[in-house]
Parts: C-alpha cells; structure tokens; sequence
C-alpha cells in the first residue's frame, strides 16, 4: 500500500504540491490526472524518493520513503517522464546494469531480462545502443527497466506518450496485465486511457486533488451524463417543451448543427421518459440516444480557471531558467 | 558497497563505449611525450629520473582531467538519467563514489601507458625506482584531487562546457596556491602564517615533494582529505539541485 499523509512540495515560493493525502492499494491501477503544471510529476517524484517532500510523508508498504529510501525504492519500479536512460549502452547490457543493481545474479538475470524483452518486444533491438532507437524502442526500454524485478509498486509517468497506437494498445495491455496483484499509479493526459486500464482515477490541479473515484463515478459528475441527445427533422421548441418535466435540467441546441439537441438529466435516467414524450407529442426525430458522461467533460469542469493561473506560472518557471 | 561496483563498472564501460577514453588516451600519451621530451629537455639534463615528466603533470591535468569531470553529474541531469539512478535502490555515496572513482581508474590506466618512458630511462641510466613509483602514485592523487573538483562542479550545472570552464578556473587556483608567482604577490604587511596556510593548500607544495620521491604520508593525506571534502560537496550539491 502507497500512503501519502499531507504532501506538500515547494520550489522555491512556487507550491508544486499542496497538502495532498491519498492511499493506493494493491489491485488498483491509479490514474493520475491533471493538466499540465499541476503537480503530477512532482509527486511521482516524491513518491520514487527522487525528490524529498517539503513536509507530510510517503510511505510504500511501511517503508517511509524519506527514513527508509533503500528498502522503498526496491519495492518500486518507476518509469521516470520522457524515459531517460543511458544513450551509451545497448539494450541488453542497460538492462544487464538495472538487473545486476536490483541484486540479480547470474541466469535468474538473464530469465528476467529475456522475460521483460520479451513482454514489451525488445529482442530485435537487444544489441543497439539506445541513443539510436527510436522514441517508442526508447519508452519500450524504460518500461522493461521498470518491470524487470516484478515490482510491488509500479509508478509510470506518462508510459504512452511518444508510441503509436498500435504500441499504446500493447502497453495497456502489459498495464492491465501486470495489475494483478499490485499497485499501478499511472500518470496521463490522455482520458481515454484512463478509461481503458485505470480502476481508479485522481485528477488534480494546482498540487490538489479535486476529484477521486472510479472512471464511472467521474463520469457520472459529468454534466452530460445521463444525457439524451435528439437529431429533429422539424420545428419543435423543445426548450418550452420539457420546462414542467421535473427530471431534466436543461436542453442544449448543438451550436454547429441547428437540429441536433442535449437534453440533460439531473442525474437520473431520462431516456424512458423522453422517449415516451417524443411519442405522446409526435416530434418528427431522427436520431435519439444516450450520451455517456465524458471523462473529458469532468476534467475540464474540475480545472477550470486554472489555465490563466497556469499560464503565469509557467512564464514565471520559462523566467527563472 | 555492491552497488559503488556496479555503478563502477557501468561508467568505465562508458567511457570506451564511446570515443572519449581513446581519444582521453592518447592525446593525454602525446602532450606528455612532447612536454617531456621537448620542452622539458628530458635529453639534455643529462639525469636519469622522471622529473621533467612530473613536473608538468599539474599543468596537463589542467587542461585533461576536467574534460573527463565535466560530464559526470551534468550529463545524468540534462539526460534526466540522474532520475533513473537515483530512485534505484542505490546510496548517493555509492553513486557519487562509483562515478568518482571510474574517472580516476580511466586517469590511472592513461597514467599507467606513459610507461616507455619509465623503460627509456631504464634503458639509458639507472634511475631510482622508488622515487618514480612514488611519483607515479603522487600524479594520480593529483589527478583525483582535480577529479574530486571536476565532479562538484558538474553537479551545480546540466551544462558540461560551464561544468568545464569552472573545474579549471578553481583548479588553476588550487595549483598556483603553492607558487611563487602568487605568494610573491602577497602585500608585505601579510602574516607569514597566512602565506604558508595558503601555500600549504596548494596542489604544488605537495607534489612537488612527492614528485622528487619524498612519498610523505602528510601529502598523500592532504589529497585524500581534499578528494573526500570535494566528494562530499558533490553529493550535497547533487542533493540540492537534483530538483531544478
């Protein structure tokens, strides 16, 4: 289990983290969201006892990260941003490095260095140095660092981004599969991705966490869930149409598409009921289904008014190079 | 202690994957045959010993070790490996130990090539074998001590060529410390005991008695106390700027 007690960390004045607490247990897969700036990084870095916090602690299976960083950091493996690893080396003998410092000896280091080649198909690539690979051989290589002593803890900071969506799909998948009985805190900005592996999803903004729950449970604070969308062929004001109906809070004409209609629930389902009144009344509909409240939708509610906050501090940060 | 080996192992391999320790080789193998021969009239003196070849190590290793230094810490930070290797289950004095001490093996072994010129005196008198021994071993805690400079300095910044430009500034410092050059422009008024301090921090003062075979244990520990001290800054200044 990761605990995370009151985390704060500054740069300078500038609060990175500001009093963040959450716990991951085994089996979750953590997706860390936010947008840019908003102190992701910073706390995988915390986290991986790269950086030491300002106050407030980590612990990794009781192992303080600060007072015990030696047995920590053995329990982790860690996919640090932009996946750095040393250009000079081969593939193989990069990982012949990693496996002899994680204490592997011998055969039981080349099982797992041909296991992790393998699981995230690294062979053809064994024998060049990396500073010639390609970004997604690159990312490929930080992963299989990461993994090659079957860690407790897996902490990945955006492992995606670069690949294509064929090696995207093959990395969620490793994700998924590694899930099993570990922790998994993956950091993304991409959504659909926390969709498709996260079981569990933290999204926050300016070093605070402002939403915290499954991929569904965000979902359904989206404004549009539940939501009935209505393509018309005719005139209908829907508006003064469905003002006395008590489970709908508002409809939404399309701004592109004069037609096309958002019809938005209070949080109930209203599909039966729209449906039937559509009937009663005989709106000439064409097209007539329920929206899935968008992950995206609630991002952005959430962060928002952030982004001109955001936007100064990074002109400070650009200054201060 | 395991890992101090593993991370050793991994920086000298580093150093010949790449062109850098070859070419560190022989042109550290060359300078020291043309300084030598040349311009320390190796010939002409007449004596069989090595001390035109000494002499003008501090001056080479100016120029050469900082080279070597230069990258140590600020290539892991502008690659962001010092991210990698710093949340592996691994201690910062065996990282900043092991990188130390790669780079001094790469100086020991161009240090150990130059022998021809310990067989050509062989060959042409009869030299006295400790004193060049004890100058060998006194070059190469020089070349720490440089070392040891080289590896702070790349900690304060990514950029190598400033990491560089700032290990022989300060290494300059440290060898014209204990010559007359500077001590003779001191103002008179200046207590003597100021002047000898600051001799005595000098990188000559004390190689200069090494070099004409005096291996005394206070000099040998003047440079390993100055290569810990430096090492230790290293490994405070890695932990204060890992963060930007």
């Amino acid at each position: 289990m990761i605990e995370i007690r009151n985390l704060t960390r500054k740069f300078d004045q500038v609060v990175a983290v500001d009093d963040l607490s959450f716990e991951v247990r085994e089996g979750e897969v953590l997706g860390f969201l936010g947008p840019n700036g908003a102190g992701k990084s910073t706390t995988m870095k915390v986290i991986t006892g790269f950086l030491a916090p300002s106050a407030g602690s980590v612990t990794i299976d009781g192992f303080d990260i600060g007072g015990k960083p030696l047995e920590a950091k053995a329990l982790i493996g860690y996919l640090p941003e932009g996946a750095p690893c040393y250009g000079d080396m081969t593939t193989l003998e990069f990982l012949r490095f990693i496996a002899r410092i994680r204490g592997f000896r011998g055969e039981e280091a080349e099982r797992r260095i041909a296991g992790v080649m393998g699981d995230v198909a690294l062979e053809s690539v064994a024998h060049q140095t990396i500073e010639t690979l390609s970004k997604g051989f690159k990312r490929r290589v930080g992963l299989a660092q990461a993994i090659l002593h079957d860690p407790k803890v897996l902490i990945l900071d955006e492992p995606t981004d670069g690949l294509d969506p064929n090696q995207k799909n093959h990395v969620r998948e490793l994700i998924r599969n590694l899930a099993k009985d570990k922790i998994v805190v993956v950091s993304t900005h991409i959504l659909e991705e926390v969709t498709a592996v996260c079981t569990r999803a933290i999204i926050i903004d300016e070093g605070r966490i402002v939403a915290d729950g499954t991929p569904a449970e965000l979902e359904a604070r989206s404004r549009y869930h539940q939501a009935v969308e209505l393509r018309l062929v005719g005139e209908v004001d829907l508006a003064a149409e469905l003002a006395e109906v008590a489970e709908i809070a508002g409809v939404e004409q399309d701004p592109a598409d004069n037609a096309s209609f958002t019809i938005l629930s209070r949080g109930k389902p209203i599909f039966a009921r729209v449906s039937q009144l559509a009937q009663q009344r005989q709106w000439p509909v064409e097209e007539f289904h329920v929206r899935r409240g968008q992950l995206e939708d609630v991002f952005r509610t959430v962060t928002e008014g952030a982004a001109g906050n955001q936007a100064a501090a990074e002109t400070g940060a650009a200054a201060s190079h | 202690m395991q890992n101090l080996g593993i991370i050793f192992r991994r920086e000298l391999m580093g150093y010949f994957a790449t062109p850098l320790a070859y070419v560190f080789i022989v042109i550290f193998l060359i300078t020291n045959g043309i300084f030598t021969f040349d311009l320390g009239g190796f010939y002409a003196r007449g004596q069989a010993d090595l001390m035109p070849f000494f002499s003008f190590h501090p001056w080479l290793y100016l120029f050469m070790v900082p080279a070597i230094a230069m990258a140590l810490w600020a290539d892991e930070r502008k690659t962001g490996t010092i991210e990698l290797l710093l949340t592996l289950p691994v201690r910062l004095s065996d990282a900043v130990l092991g990188k130390f001490l790669a780079a001094w093996a790469l100086t020991g072994l161009a240090l150990l090539l130059t022998f021809p010129i310990w067989i050509t005196v062989n060959y042409l008198g009869d030299p006295d074998n400790g004193v060049i021994v004890a100058g060998y071993i006194g070059s190469w805690f020089m070349a720490g001590a440089y070392l040891a400079i080289g590896s702070c300095l790349s900690a304060c910044t990514r950029n190598p060529v400033i990491a560089f430009i700032l290990t022989v500034s300060i290494c300059f410092l440290f060898v014209i410390m204990g010559s007359p050059v500077l001590l003779n422009a001191f103002p008179d008024w200046m207590p003597q005991g100021i002047i000898d301090a600051v001799a005595a921090l000098g990188f000559l003062t004390h190689f200069d008695a090494i070099a004409k075979g005096v291996l005394d244990i206070r000099d040998v520990l003047y440079f390993s106390v100055f290569i810990a001290a430096w090492l230790l800054a290293s490994a405070i200044v890695i932990e204060i700027k890992k963060a930007n």
